[in-house]
């Protein structure tokens, strides 16, 4: 927490402080980031000669399409740039006109693979390449920065949630000498505020990481992180599953297993612990606007109860019509252009997020947006889910509202099992009364899916997340 | 096997897993006095639409449903209607 009038680090200045040389790997390029304290990757513009210079005080759009040149811009231009907005690949290019006017953009930093959109013709491009070259320029004077970030919404255009350095680092506590030198990997994208998080953690920790790279099979990816000795690495539960199903999971041993994102169900925590018999498996709980709420390490699926109603490292969270609300440092602090408030007149933001209490913890339900309604009666696809996925031969499963005639809507399961061979094989009528069975014996009838299909793959959005279809 | 056996033999089914006692599947059965609840039923069309490929009141253009067991088979063996 920052004491007022006391201001913290710039993102340059605590790079500069480390100790041992950084890393940041990517697929194509890595760059040592702790050079930049004497160096920039901000190169000639493509349209103006542009640099540190051209950028100071402005509203920057990180328009980069590879994560290593968004990481470097990130930390040359924290605290010199008047907003950094970025900017995630998920992003339609219809959308882009209303996040440049809702942030007042008026610059962009680009790279090799930005595309010539039309609505990126600003003033001021400069472009950033994944090289450090000496910087024979003064460093502009420090402004405050505020960090713009999308939320992860799948439909509609995205909302700018404002952030500053200290609200998003509020979390990250300084590493132990103990923990040795860490490898951190994500499977995220840090341009999102789960990916943040660890990008963050790693360089503010004088750590090392290996970035994700868009389009990369899973296997590939595993084979980088085992290449550098991943010591820490995160994933929302789905990318976790499908990584689990990977044999190159086993190139890898770190030493803390993170997950985010999503709920956390017992079935992967298990199946996380059975991979990394020795790791520290924990799950977090962070949202774009609410910020990082609370760390779970005791290997089981939901949080204590203790947790609501109580203030812990600065956050107070409760319960209102079963929706988690959280307040903290941590929080965003609105939205930029004419949206609605972010937080309720007492400061609280509303996650959206559904909780039940049994018995001495919370376990969450799913989203408030995602019920379905079966015949008046109210489903959270994702508690189905989570039963579905303790079955010993699942892997993943995706429970959706499916049209029906009689009650309106009825749920239905999609689901990979751990082996494929399975989902043809002469089992599979077996395997699937099993798995109803497994339902019915765990949940109220309207719940239980009233057909399953066996599928190759379940498809996750690039924010790590099952894609749920509306409809 | 035919669409009338696998209309009965999943009505079977569905009612050992809901826990309800069917009435005698005849022609005549009036649907609404079968044993199935209305969530049964939903699970009925559902699976069929698995196994036979169609769901006929859903395609529909307008809302209708069969009154006995016989014109329920009967849609189903039509495809339609």
């Amino acid at each position: 927490m920052n004491m007022a009038g006391v201001e913290a680090p710039s993102l340059r200045h605590s790079v500069a402080n480390l100790k041992a040389p950084g890393f940041l790997w990517d697929r194509a390029a890595s760059a040592r980031f702790t050079d930049l304290d004497r160096g920039t990757s901000l190169g000639p513009g493509i349209s103006l000669a542009g640099r540190l210079a051209d950028l100071a005080g402005r509203s920057v759009l990180l328009a980069t399409t590879c994560q290593l040149t968004t990481a470097l811009a990130l930390i040359e231009l924290d605290a010199i740039a008047r907003r950094l907005v970025i900017l995630p690949p998920d992003v339609e290019a219809e959308h882009l006109g209303a996040v440049i006017a809702a942030a007042e953009v008026d610059a962009a930093v680009i790279d090799d693979g930005t595309a010539a959109a039309p609505g990126l013709a600003l003033p001021v491009r400069v472009g950033c390449a994944p090289s450090i070259v000496p910087m024979d320029e003064a460093l502009p004077a420090r402004v405050a920065t505020e960090w713009l970030l999308m939320t992860s919404g799948t439909t509609g255009a995205p909302k700018l949630v404002v952030h500053d350095l200290s609200a998003l680092t509020a979390a990250i506590t300084a590493p132990s000498p103990a923990d040795g030198a860490a490898i951190w990997g994500t499977f995220y994208d840090i341009r999102r505020y789960g990916g943040l998080q660890i990008f963050l953690r790693a360089v503010l920790g004088g750590a090392c990481l290996v970035l994700s790279s868009a389009g990369e099979p899973v296997g590939d990816h595993l084979a980088r992180l085992a290449q550098h000795g991943v010591t820490h690495l995160s994933g929302t539960p789905s990318q976790w599953r499908r990584a689990l199903i990977s044999p190159a999971i086993r190139g890898i041993a770190p030493r803390y297993v993170r997950l985010s994102g999503e709920i956390a169900d017992q079935a992967i925590l298990d199946g996380l612990r059975a991979a990394f018999p020795r790791a520290t498996i924990g799950h977090a709980y962070a949202s774009t606007e609410a910020g990082v709420a609370f760390d779970v390490n005791d290997g089981l699926a939901g949080f204590p109860a203790g947790y609501v109603g109580a203030i812990r490292d600065g956050v107070e969270m409760k319960v209102v019509d079963g929706s988690l609300r959280i307040r903290s440092s941590r929080t965003a602090s609105r939205y930029a252009g004419g949206e609605p408030k972010l937080a309720d007149a007492d400061g609280f933001v509303d996650t959206g997020d559904i909780v039940e209490r049994r018995g001495d913890r919370y376990y969450f339900a799913g989203r408030n947006g995602g019920i379905i309604n079966i015949g008046g009666l109210k489903v959270h696809p994702e508690e189905i889910e989570a039963v579905i996925n303790r079955h010993p031969q699942v892997r993943m499963s995706l429970v959706r509202r499916k049209q029906s005639p009689i009650t309106g809507s009825i749920v239905v399961a999609e689901i990979v099992l751990k082996s494929d061979q399975q989902r043809t094989g002469a089992r599979q009528i077996e395997l699937k009364d099993d798995i109803l069975k497994l339902c019915r014996e765990a949940l109220p009838r309207h719940k239980v899916p009233a057909a399953i299909s066996f599928v190759p793959a379940i498809n996750v959005a690039a924010t790590g997340k099952l894609l749920r279809r509306q409809g | 096997m035919s669409v009338k056996l696998t209309i009965i033999e999943q009505m079977e089914q569905i009612a050992r897993e809901h826990g309800k006692i069917l009435a005698p599947l005849k022609e005549d059965l009036v649907l609404a006095d079968c044993g199935l609840d209305s969530l049964g039923f939903a699970v009925l069309v559902a699976r069929l639409e698995d196994s036979l490929g169609i769901d006929p009141f859903t395609a529909a253009e307008d809302a209708f449903f069969p009154v006995t067991l016989g014109e329920f088979v009967k849609v189903y063996e039509h495809g339609g209607r």
